[in-house]
């Protein structure tokens, strides 16, 4: 089934009772060539990828809930290519342009809106470091703008630039980020992968691997042993107690992120704002919810919920930088489970067992990297080469020296 | 979350910052054979369950003392709070 103008006025004619499910409720074969734990965006991605890019077949994707029920469902739908390490630039820049593309590839409306991301900057020092990564951005094809404070009046003139302790000075514009409908990634991938044959296997827990003299055969599941060839693990949020049943302990910690939505508005807010001094990010949703959030809670936790005084701290900040956002009610908060990483970067690699392969530590950035993450993941399992923009994503690279420490703030997870 | 000290009776746990497993306590020993590794366990490597979690946290804003809170990550709910100076000590080690 293909979506198309003509089908949407024709299924509106018709009383929509043309629309079919779009991707099967697959029951659990003996043995595939490749599963891939977790049926978030970045699994289905990997399996849609390693079918359509890299020629796979016989493959299966393993949830223990639904698909799209993890992290891809609890975020704030910010894409983007705004980042300065070599290590991690041309990975971000090349998922930005398969987002730029994936709508058509999937032929799935995933809300793709690149309604520009504005950084705020408020002294010398944040502008030199924006002049830095704006130009680390061109350089690696990504796109950025310096603004100044009329620059900034101009897109937003209801911030509050006059704010005694972080004044407004300007803003490093980035004009090909923006959002994506969240579920709806979850969902083009899903059907795009079903189309290339791909078992999607929902309400199945991972309860053990089979391990064999350092080789990984298959993963026992609530549904029974399901073999495999090559086993990706691709569960954010649950990296550590997943891979723990593999015997292997992560640099990984696990913590909260909240994040928040507020009454629908009238169009208020033309793009997304992130607010670095206050530690604060705001976008508005097309239904018109001001969707935002801030800091992580800061130590583990697996509850899905967070605490009251970040909630506090968050509304503060926002109220800091947007003073009309005391006047909106907030409707709903969430909170994610971050894999947290020790200097804050993710992990695309083979695990020291044969057979086995980890995508993960995506901390809060994990939405945007999707498409990329997701390629990338496919690319090593189906080759065992790393893809060329995801070489530095290193599970030993705390061993080697090789930190990949974006913001320079040391080797702790709630310090990032 | 209240922690409750178990010198000052229950504090806002924002009057405390968070370092985490409380197995940084256990220093490994530098002139061990296998320093290199065992450091880079002991500074990067993590258990992090889903359940009772044994944390270290610091009382910043009160006494300044390091505390060792026994916590179930899923649901907050706080068991067991020790000064980790006590909990240092009942290991043998020194002070």
């Amino acid at each position: 089934m293909t979506y198309s103008g003509f089908r949407v006025i024709r299924e509106a004619l018709t009383g929509h009772k043309g629309w079919r499910s779009v991707w099967r409720d697959a029951h659990p074969k003996p043995h595939y060539d490749f599963v891939v734990i977790g049926g978030g965006g970045h699994g289905l991605a990997t399996a849609y990828y390693l079918a359509r890019e890299f020629g796979e077949a016989n493959i299966a994707v393993v949830e223990k809930g639904w698909i799209g029920g993890g992290n891809v469902g609890r975020n704030t739908t910010i894409i983007r290519s705004n980042y300065l390490l070599d290590a991690n630039e041309p990975f971000y820049e090349f998922s930005l342009k398969l987002w730029e593309g994936l709508e058509q590839e999937l032929n799935y409306n995933a809300m793709v809106s690149q309604r520009g991301i504005l950084n705020l900057l408020h002294s010398d020092a944040q502008r030199d470091a924006a002049r830095r990564r704006g130009n680390a951005m061109i350089l690696n094809g990504s796109d950025a703008e310096l603004l100044d404070i009329a620059g900034v009046r101009k897109l937003y003139p209801f911030l509050n630039f006059e704010n005694a302790r972080f004044p407004i000075k300007g803003g490093l514009l980035h004009r090909r980020g923006g959002t994506v409908r969240h579920d709806a990634v979850a969902w083009g991938y899903a059907r795009g992968a079903d189309r290339q044959g791909v078992d999607i296997i929902q309400n199945c827990e991972v309860t053990g691997f089979r391990i064999k003299n350092g080789r990984c055969l298959g993963v026992e599941t609530t549904k029974g042993f399901i073999g495999a060839t090559k086993l990706g693990v691709s569960v954010a949020g649950s990296s550590s107690r997943v891979m723990a049943m593999a015997g292997m302990r992560l640099p990984i910690e696990s913590h909260v992120l909240q994040a928040f939505v507020s009454e629908g508005l009238k169009p208020t807010l033309p793009g997304v704002i992130t607010y670095g001094a206050g530690h604060f990010y705001c976008s508005q949703s097309n239904k018109g919810g001001l969707v935002f959030g801030g800091d992580i809670d800061g130590y583990n936790s697996y509850a899905q919920r967070g605490n009251l005084p970040t909630v506090e701290d968050v509304a503060e900040s926002g109220m800091s930088l947007i003073p009309a956002l005391g006047r909106i009610r907030l409707l709903r908060s969430w909170g994610g489970i971050m894999d947290m990483s020790m200097d804050g970067s993710p992990f695309i690699d083979k695990t020291p067992i044969d057979g086995l392969y980890f995508n993960g530590g995506w901390c809060y950035g994990g939405f945007k990297a999707t498409p990329a993450a997701g390629f990338a993941f496919a690319h090593l399992m189906s080759t065992d080469r790393s893809h060329k923009t995801a070489t530095a994503y290193r599970l030993d690279r705390f061993r080697t020296g090789h930190m990949i420490d974006e913001k320079g703030q040391g080797a702790q997870p709630n310090l990032h | 979350m209240i922690i409750p000290h178990p010198l000052l009776g229950p504090r806002d746990a924002q009057e405390f910052t968070y370092l985490g497993d409380a197995s940084l306590i256990d220093r490994p020993d530098w002139q061990s054979e296998n320093a290199m590794q065992e450091f880079h366990d002991y500074l990067y490597l993590r258990e992090n369950p889903a359940g009772q979690h044994r944390e270290l946290w610091f009382h910043e804003q009160g006494d300044r003392s390091w505390l060792v809170v026994t916590r179930n990550t899923v649901t907050h709910e706080i068991t067991q709070v020790e000064l980790a100076s006590d909990v240092a000590r009942a290991q043998g080690r020194g002070r």
